[in-house]
């Protein structure tokens, strides 16, 4: 049998494309070989460029326990299942994938995971919420892992204007995983001589970060509505003698939208519809229909026309916003471009109700109309004509009630209104279903075409059915409209059901 | 612009390959192959790039300065074809040479030229580093150079993965290759191009003849070319000379390891570049110490092709079973040591593929359960430890949903996303196309967002695959082609194939300055000027060169250009090919350069503008349009600010490199208006400041009115 000298430290890294895990590598290589380590380290070039995600291996041994007989380790060349000392994942989901692979083992593996999330394609390109829910992951990476340790590496770096290796490096010297104090790893930085200063800063971060507990992620809890001003204090006290305390929140939520998007008169007859709402729904549901029926009617009530767009582009908390957003200093000129394309429809929506209509029913007007809108337009904000095109447009939201949407939009939610409550009568669940619906018809352009056609779709379909399949075919089919944009998937249950009716 | 644009420097670490005898040298693989080469006395070097090798000409190409004071000629060659070509150069003259690119790809390219060289055989040493990229990483389908090796009778070496063992493969395939006349493949496998090491270096040595002085004095050997009758007479050479001659060197010199062990029934042969794999895997099962001492004897074949059926005999005969670790199919390697086995009567049981799959990497799991089961019939009283994966199992089931796939895309502002978000618009205004697609960054388009392109068949092959769809229709065929493959062969057989069979259909020609998907190398259309090249030669002038009438150049972010010649290109019928070069630099490389350029712009206190792209959260849908039309790793999601929305907002994160496309993309797709372009305005002049203050004094001043109404509003 082979005696059982010392074993090498193996360490893993999955790292995403620009993480720098080459720099990470080097760093780790650089401090084992001034401290009286023998290391390999090995990678695939390349592979992580391209936003994927690769595999670094390093594996350390201290020159102390060389034998007499020269002999050198034989290192691996990939991180060995159940055999890695230190795990460090770049990112919370690979850190799952870290699990995975079966790098991280109790009793041996210590697990170093940034807590951030770079959203991979699939997730990012979906119609609706594509985001994989990973809260339950920091529970099972505790328990997989000897020593797991968990914060938002990200934000530490850019809070220190460092980059995420340096505050991983930080959070390595902390966990103690490998056997050199932190001031070896700081002259290992110092020695790199690349941006020092910063790098310094990011791995004092990362070794701060690493004392912290793990936090787990929570689940989000709607935030509490808050009025500002008299006539919200006013909405207020209507929701709280009116509505059922469930539905509260969410109500005002929406009566103070539909104020801000309107006027008081506007969320006084968004409560008089979520009020009659209430009335047909019950406690033994919670209020749950009520509470949806308050959130998709604020947003329905509040769709997006030119004027809502003109008056959000407009604010100054938004220029605040955009400054904040790319670090600007005090009094550094930052001009905003916008990237507007209206369409005949988008103009139309805006004009008087007859006008409107005349423009998109009248072939040669619409035609005429078409060449002015064939393209985009870049209007600067923050020039003073830009400003005042879009300042005065904004202006236009006392005239909306007489607009072409208006009346279109109005339409639209009182039939939506109508069947909800008519279902509510016999059928709870599929009252709830058609409620939740809704959602899909949002936004301007293709989008709310598209989101219009498959809702009258799908309560189309369910119509056909026999009572007992309404609900959960009106649900199949919201799932199905958010499946794809060309629509075939939402074509074929469509397809399916009908032939099932 | 002028400099090579390689995406890694090495013009620091080269100055590694000065160092004399007796000098510890420290640096990654393909550093340590070059100053292998450079102590060899290489004469001549050439090469194509491509994973894993591609750094290992970048290394050479920023080393010049070295090899020219040695008077080592390097070249980086048109394809593999031209570079395996290069080496004839060894088939007259004592001259040393080595020539690399990725396999089998590159291998496949180089083959015409490598049968050749290798049936008149070599008088100079000839080394053929591969890449072998198979395996984890690999970007190309999954064979073995092996069988290149036995079909045209060149050496294969597959060295144990550590530098020393690797440096000294190189010097000895020099050696082999002379002594049998016949080219030598040195297998790098793609771990070991990039492993990091340590050994004692020797003196560099300027090749024994010159160049110059063999050229100048040329001899001739009509035996040496390949056509009858000498050809028949190089196919018996190589069995009755060269081969012998091998194995001879092979043996006298040790190229393969014995390492003894205490157990005299079991024995296991390797592949020399699996032999850390295997020993780490023996180590956990309690088999072997870390330092490579093994109770089983392990026979390593640093050269795994042609056999020493000498070496083979005597470590297996004596012993019940033999375990033979040989990674991909077909088991050439298994089938040949049977042969030998059978042929000598030697009964020895040989365990390969069965216990071992027949397909697929050799990863740890697999050389774990490979052994194990070897060993419960071959040892029965060995007892494997518990598997490890056995206390993780109940870990990685629970994770079932939470490890979302992440498919590789573009880069940050890649000037090759415009170019599929135009062809995905054509598409939905028109219905699919037929897509021919070729190898390079955007090949990636096949991948979402994208979904784009039906076949590959090769490098620069992408016009070539659409070639049998010659017929009339409305929608014809549509061939992407990167400019590498353009230049590597896609000219001829792509452009001029079309011309010639007078195909209508249409080629993107993706021209990114440079070779930008293998790390930044130069080629004849590159942008800037190099020293020691001739570039700046446009795509659309060679196109026109071969007959295109219809050929042009487009930026690739202007999407409303580039969707109108789209159009009038597909609407074309009997004119011939239709080029349209989709040219717009390599975005990867160019923040490289200029990112520090901007910095130091700054800090020097000019005036410089950032630009960057930003989504207005309380207008954004949550339908992610845009994503589907861009795939840009800066443009991602985030949860929605708005209690009231669910879906989450687009949300472009602080690496967005403001390249322009969000917004052509919403204006021609008539997306959301939430797009904004900020310009940054960094040390603004005096002007500047006086037309900040006073916008922002009057704009200031609607926007308090406004709040104010709001106020009274709440």
């Amino acid at each position: 049998m082979a005696d059982s000298r010392e074993r090498p430290i193996s360490i893993a890294m999955l790292a995403l494309g620009g993480q720098g895990g080459g720099v990470l590598t080097g760093w780790m290589v650089g401090t084992a070989e001034a401290n009286g380590y023998i290391a390999q380290s090995t990678y695939v070039a390349g592979v992580a460029q391209r936003t994927g995600a690769t595999v670094y291996c390093v594996e350390l041994f201290p020159k102390s326990s060389l034998g007499s007989s020269g002999q050198l380790p034989v290192f691996t060349p990939y991180p060995i299942p159940g055999d890695v000392d230190l795990v460090i994942a770049g990112e919370m989901a690979e850190t799952a994938r870290a699990i995975e692979k079966g790098f991280v083992t109790p009793n041996i593996s210590t697990l170093i995971a940034s807590s951030h999330r770079v959203y991979s394609m699939p997730e990012k390109e979906a119609l609706g919420d594509g985001i994989v829910d990973l809260s339950p992951l920091t529970e099972i990476a505790a328990k997989a892992s000897k020593n797991f340790i968990c914060f938002d590496m990200q934000a530490a770096a850019d809070a220190t204007g460092s980059i995420i290796s340096s505050v991983i490096l930080g959070a390595i010297a902390a966990s103690g995983a490998l056997p050199f104090a932190r001031e070896a790893f700081e002259e290992t930085i110092r020695q790199t001589g690349k941006a020092v200063e910063a790098n310094l800063r990011g791995f004092a971060a990362g070794f701060e970060g690493a004392a912290m507990p793990a936090a787990p992620v929570e689940a989000a809890v709607m935030e509490t509505a808050e009025a500002a001003g008299p006539n919200g204090q006013a909405l207020t006290k209507r929701i709280q003698q009116t509505l059922p305390p469930p539905a509260q929140n969410m109500a005002l939520h929406g009566a103070l939208r539909t104020l801000e998007y309107q006027d008081l008169r506007y969320a006084n007859q968004y409560l008089d519809k979520i009020e009659t709402m209430a009335g047909v729904d019950s406690a033994a549901g919670n209020y749950a229909l009520t509470t949806e029926v308050a959130r998709q009617l604020a947003l329905q009530m509040c769709y997006e026309d030119t004027i809502r767009v003109a008056d959000l582009k407009t604010r100054g908390a938004r220029f605040d916003r955009i400054r904040e957003h790319v670090a600007a200093a005090p009094d550094q000129p930052v001009h905003v471009i916008e990237y507007f394309h209206p369409r005949v429809e988008e103009i139309a929506d805006t004009l008087p109700a007859a006008l409107g209509e005349w423009l998109l029913k009248s072939h040669r007007a619409r035609g005429f109309a078409a060449r002015f809108f064939s393209k985009g337009r870049n209007i600067t904000t923050t020039n003073l004509s830009g400003f005042l095109i879009l300042h005065l447009l904004a202006k236009l939201r006392r005239l909306r009630r007489g607009t072409y949407r208006y009346g279109v939009q109005q339409q639209l939610i009182d039939d939506w209104l109508d069947r909800v409550t008519q279902a509510a009568q016999s059928d709870y669940d599929y009252a709830l279903s058609i409620a939740h619906c809704i959602e899909i018809v949002k936004g301007y352009g293709e989008t709310y075409e598209r989101g219009l056609n498959r809702y009258r779709a799908t309560l189309d379909s369910a119509c056909r059915l026999p009572d007992e399949r309404r609900g959960d075919a009106v649900r199949q089919l919201h799932r199905a409209a958010l499946a794809d944009e060309q629509g075939r998937v939402f074509a074929d249950a469509l397809a399916s059901l009908d032939a099932a009716a | 612009m002028v400099g090579s644009m390689a995406e890694r420097s090495f013009r620091k670490e080269v100055e590694k390959l000065r160092i004399g005898a007796g000098e510890e040298f420290a640096g990654e693989g393909i550093l340590a192959i070059t100053k292998a080469l450079l102590q060899s006395g290489v004469a001549y070097v050439g090469g194509y790039q491509g994973s894993p090798i591609s750094h290992l000409m970048d290394v050479l190409s920023d080393a010049q300065d070295i090899l020219g004071e040695l008077g080592v000629h390097f070249e980086a060659s048109a394809n593999e074809a031209a570079a395996a070509a290069m080496a004839a150069a060894s088939v007259n003259y004592p001259l040393r040479g080595a020539i690399t690119f990725k396999s089998t790809v590159g291998t496949n390219v180089a083959s015409d030229a490598l049968a050749n060289l290798s049936s008149g055989g070599v008088m100079g040493g000839v080394v053929v580093i591969v890449g072998e990229d198979y395996g984890e990483g690999s970007s190309i389908m999954q064979e073995r150079t092996h069988a290149f090796a036995m079909k045209s009778q060149m050496w294969l070496l597959d060295p144990r993965p550590n530098v020393p063992s690797i440096v000294a493969a190189v010097e000895h395939s020099f050696g082999l290759s002379e002594a049998s006349n016949t080219p030598v493949f040195l297998q790098m496998r793609i771990r070991s191009c990039h492993v990091h090491g340590r050994f004692i270096a020797k003196d560099n040595q300027p090749p024994p003849l010159a160049l110059r002085e063999a050229m100048e004095n040329p001899r001739r050997d009509v035996d040496r070319i390949v056509l009858a009758p000498a050809s028949f007479q190089h196919e018996q050479e190589k069995v009755i000379d060269r081969w012998p001659a091998a194995v001879e060197y092979i043996k006298a010199n040790g190229l393969n390891e014995l390492f003894e062990g205490s157990n005299e029934h079991v024995g296991i042969i390797v592949q020399g570049g699996l032999y850390n794999s295997l020993l780490r895997t023996l180590e956990r099962l309690g088999l072997a110490d870390t330092f490579g001492n093994s109770d089983i004897p392990i026979y390593v074949m640093n050269v795994t092709y042609p056999l020493v059926d000498d070496e083979i005999l005597s470590f297996c005969g004596s012993k019940r079973a033999v375990l033979l670790v040989e990674e991909g199919q077909p088991n050439y390697i298994e089938q040949s040591i049977n042969s030998v086995l059978r042929n000598r009567d030697c009964d020895t049981r040989l365990v390969g593929k069965g216990t071992f799959p027949m397909a697929g990497e050799y990863t740890s799991q697999v050389l774990r359960a490979g052994v194990v089961g070897f060993l419960r019939h071959s040892l029965p009283r060995y007892q494997p430890p518990e598997d490890p994966m056995q206390t993780v199992t109940g870990f990685i089931s629970e994770l079932k949903g939470f490890v979302p796939p992440r498919p590789p895309g573009l880069c940050t502002g890649c000037p090759e996303r415009p170019v599929f978000a135009s062809l995905k618009m054509l598409q939905q205004e028109m219905g699919d196309f037929h897509v021919s697609a070729d190898i390079g960054c955007h090949l990636f388009s096949i991948l979402p967002p994208f979904n784009i392109g039906n076949t590959t068949m090769g490098y620069g092959l992408g016009t070539a695959g659409a070639s049998a769809f010659n017929t009339d229709s409305d929608k014809p065929p549509i061939s992407i082609m990167g400019d590498g493959g353009f230049w590597h062969n896609g000219l001829t057989s792509g452009i001029g194939n079309a011309v010639f069979n007078k195909n209508d259909g249409l080629t993107i020609v993706v021209d990114n300055n440079y070779a930008a998907a293998t790390g930044g190398q130069d080629l004849l259309s590159t942008k800037g000027m190099t020293e020691n090249r001739s570039t700046q030669h446009p795509i659309e002038k060679a196109a026109r060169g071969v007959g295109v009438e219809w050929a042009r150049t487009v930026r690739t972010y202007d999407i409303g250009e580039m969707r109108k010649a789209l159009k009038e290109a597909i609407s074309k019928k009997g004119t011939g090919p239709k080029v349209l070069v989709a040219q717009s630099e390599c975005m990867l490389n160019k923040q490289r350069r200029e990112k520090p350029l901007f910095a130091k712009a700054v800090g020097d206190g000019k005036r410089v503008i950032a630009e960057r792209f930003g989504v207005d959260e309380d207008t954004c849908t949550g339908d992610h349009a845009c994503i589907r039309l861009s795939g840009c790793p800066s443009l991602t999601v985030k949860p929605n600010p708005d209690p009231l929305k669910r879906q989450p907002v687009s949300y472009v994160d602080n690496s967005c490199v403001g390249c322009g496309n969000c917004g052509e993309v919403a204006h021609e797709a008539v997306l959301c208006p939430s797009f904004y372009k900020a310009e940054i305005v960094f040390n603004p002049g005096s002007l500047d400041r006086f037309l900040w203050k006073l916008r922002s004094g009057l704009i200031g001043w609607l926007q308090n009115r406004a709040e104010r109404r709001r106020m009274r509003l709440a």
